[in-house]
């Protein structure tokens, strides 16, 4: 399966070897668990397991908390109350689900940015890294539509709100809309077909996730240095790598096991901080919230939405040049999907050489300064739609796309980057010291 | 340098997102009261959500009602623990429930929801104590509420306590100046007056007490579960923390042959 060598699963006994010969299962999995992995990965490479980790919580919880959910416009929000009151357990399963959420998107962004930073998206992984994005996107309609279910008012707002932007596309904006939501506005036909695909998509997602691991076990994991694992023998291999079992498999369960520690806190003490409490009043189609806030993991694209007014010059070109087909609505939708589609792009925008950014003294701070950017976008999100925070959504919104469609590729010719170690075991011999040179213990 | 800055990034980033909080409100105060059911410690306190719940009882439910809450509960431990044949009782004496097989209305019972009230347009208290925000900010950041709770209850005590004595009249509609109501106008006339409420007891019956044990009593009717919550959270913790201890034993040593002294 994979490109380094390594030892491959040789079946032994009879029956080993008849089930072989008919479904080499066992040696898939074998190869799968064994893989050779840098060494020197450090704590940023723990995300996937506890990504892996939340998809399952996510669907068992899912599947429990669904035995007792009713889809319906006028039960939805009492089934809700009814597990968290009735059902043995409910209130626990309910807030896993809910803050399980929360976790998952914490843990898809660490994510995501780690890849940014140590170049994991460039060649040879640029497959690894589209799949990732198909799964956030995915992700994103899931917990959209996830939120949608408990018939909250912001349940309820943030649907007409989000639906509502599909109405901004022109000429065919207004059927698509009517077409997403089963009606004209949003009501039991939403909530239904919201409810058959929030259970749909997340096992779209798991087989996703398979084909993700698949590819990045192809072209082998990505490490700090951005260093290719040597492959001309296995005895070289070796030198750079350990297996994934048990090294990678204990140290990652010890990272999960802290995240989970967070977690767990969160749900036991402080279960609705991360929620709206908008969202415990039932919907009502005659009674706008004051405020509709998406939650705090699709705020930093809520920002860039909104931050193309019809009083900003690009969008006033845009007008006139399309001849006003592409309005501020319909430009702010672009922009926010673009925001994505630019973060997807990324492995034929960046045009440096080099793979990690520990190398690369200048893209460092560009990057700190994405980092920075996707919180203040966070925080702007959530601010009401007026001066200042208007125009700081605008400067905030230009960086994320100046990053990834002017400053990456620029970055690559006029950066002089550093030289990364030769080899990977070079790297984690600096970090720990030669095995051979290390002095006994007295 | 680089590396100090990344770590301090981590740290936000896991949480500032907690943080994050949309803003609202705006010049409404709210005190804040303390209760015994706050911080991961805090637990419901039996007397005060008995004393809430004749509140509520005497007072609230002329107009609201408590439609998601079941009478039962009452009788639940980690809550207002009445005995059940008092429940039943209670049940009896103070609300009726429509039969649909009788077509009549007939005296509750423990197995039924308290009533829905709908007669004058006030609002369902079930989840009032989780439908409201104390506080928020700083910034719109929240992380006020990292600190002092949601403040649910902290709202609802305010409300009632905030009213200042003045009226307008608007379209016809009477509404009273308060210090914690959004907008400092609310339509409720001064639900609550000094010694309207006597306890058995005798325990202080001013606005300031009254207003207090019923925001108890209603953060136990939207969050009954509270106390088993904070134990699975207990449970949990221990659990967790001794597994990162073990696993960051086992991981040490897994690794120690792998690498050599440190040279740098």
């Amino acid at each position: 399966m994979s490109g380094i060598p390594h030892d491959h699963y040789e079946p032994k006994t009879k029956t080993e070897k008849w089930l072989h010969s008919r479904l080499p299962i066992v040696g898939l999995l074998y190869d799968t668990i064994m893989i050779p992995t840098p060494k020197n990965l450090n704590w940023w490479w723990i995300w996937g397991i506890v990504l892996a980790f939340c998809l399952a919580l996510q669907i068992i919880t899912g599947i429990v908390l669904v035995m007792h959910y009713t889809p319906h416009v006028d039960l939805a929000f009492a089934s809700i109350e009814h597990i968290m009151r009735n059902v043995n357990g409910g209130f626990f399963i309910r807030y896993l689900h809910m803050n399980g959420a929360s976790l998952f998107f914490v843990a898809v962004y660490i994510h995501i940015f780690r890849g940014l930073f140590y170049g994991s998206y460039k060649a040879p992984r640029e497959v690894t890294w589209i799949i990732g994005m198909l799964i956030y996107l995915m992700m994103m309609g899931t917990a959209f539509m996830g939120y949608v279910l408990p018939w909250g008012q912001m349940s309820f707002w943030g649907a007409t709100v989000i639906t509502g932007l599909f109405g901004a596309i022109p000429l065919v904006g207004e059927a698509i809309q009517t077409w997403l939501l089963g009606g004209p506005a949003v009501g039991n036909a939403t909530l239904n077909r919201f409810f058959s695909l929030h259970y749909l998509l997340p096992f779209v997602i798991a087989a996703l996730v398979i084909v993700h691991i698949w590819a990045f076990h192809t072209t082998g994991n990505n490490n700090p240095t951005g260093v290719e694992v040597r492959r001309g023998s296995k005895a070289e291999a070796e030198k750079d790598t350990l297996p994934f079992w048990p090294y990678f498999v204990i140290k990652d369960f010890l990272g999960l096991a802290v995240v989970l520690l967070i977690f767990w806190a969160v749900v036991g003490f402080m279960p609705n901080y991360l929620g709206h409490p908008d969202n415990y009043i039932e919907a009502n189609p005659l009674s706008t919230p004051a405020h509709i806030v998406p939650e705090w993991y699709f705020l930093p694209f809520y920002a860039i939405l909104r931050a193309f007014t019809a009083d900003v010059w690009v969008v006033q070109i845009a007008s006139f040049v399309t001849g006003g087909i592409i309005d501020a609505k319909f430009f702010g939708v672009i922009a926010m999907f673009g925001a994505i589609a630019v973060m997807a792009l990324v492995p034929w925008l960046d045009t440096s050489r080099v793979r990690s950014g520990v190398y690369r003294p200048q893209f460092k701070w560009w990057f700190l300064l994405l980092v920075i950017d996707f919180f203040a976008l966070m925080w702007l999100g959530a601010m009401p739609a007026e001066e200042p925070y208007a125009s700081f959504s605008l400067i905030a919104s230009a960086y994320w796309f100046a990053y990834f469609l002017v400053i990456l590729p620029l970055l690559g010719v006029f950066e002089k980057p550093e030289v990364p170690p030769a080899t990977i075991e070079e790297d984690f011999d600096a970090h720990y010291g030669e095995k051979s040179k290390a002095t006994p213990a007295e | 340098m680089f590396k100090k800055l990344m770590i301090g990034a981590a740290f936000v980033s896991v949480i500032l997102p907690a943080a994050v909080y949309a803003a609202g409100g705006g010049e409404q105060h709210v005190e804040n009261f303390s209760f015994s059911f706050e911080g991961p410690f805090g637990t419901y306190d039996q007397n005060q959500l008995q004393r809430g719940l004749q509140v509520y009882t005497e007072v609230c439910a002329a107009c609201h009602g408590l439609k998601l809450v079941p009478i039962r509960t009452l009788s639940d431990e980690g809550g207002v623990g009445l005995p059940e044949d008092q429940v039943r009782v209670y049940a009896a004496d103070n609300f009726e429930v429509f039969d649909a097989v009788e077509d009549d209305f007939r005296p509750a019972t423990p197995t039924d929801n308290f009533p829905a009230n709908t007669g004058v347009g006030a609002p369902d208290l079930s989840l009032m104590a989780k439908a409201r925000a104390g506080f928020h900010g700083p910034y719109g950041l929240g992380l006020n509420q990292l600190f002092k709770g949601m403040g649910g209850a902290e709202y609802i005590a305010s409300v009632l306590s905030g009213y200042t004595g003045h009226t307008k009249e608007e379209a016809g509609t009477t509404f009273y100046e308060n210090t914690a109501f959004p907008g400092g106008w609310i339509a409720m006339a001064p639900p609550i007056a000094d010694e309207q409420v006597e306890f058995i007891d005798g325990h202080a019956n001013d606005v300031h007490h009254l207003s207090q044990d019923v925001a108890a009593f209603l953060m136990w009717a939207a969050e009954p579960k509270m106390m088993a919550r904070k134990n699975a959270g207990f449970v949990g913790v221990i659990f967790l923390t001794l597994l990162s201890v073990m696993l960051y034993l086992t991981n040490k040593r897994l690794w120690a042959p792998h690498k050599g002294k440190k040279t740098v």
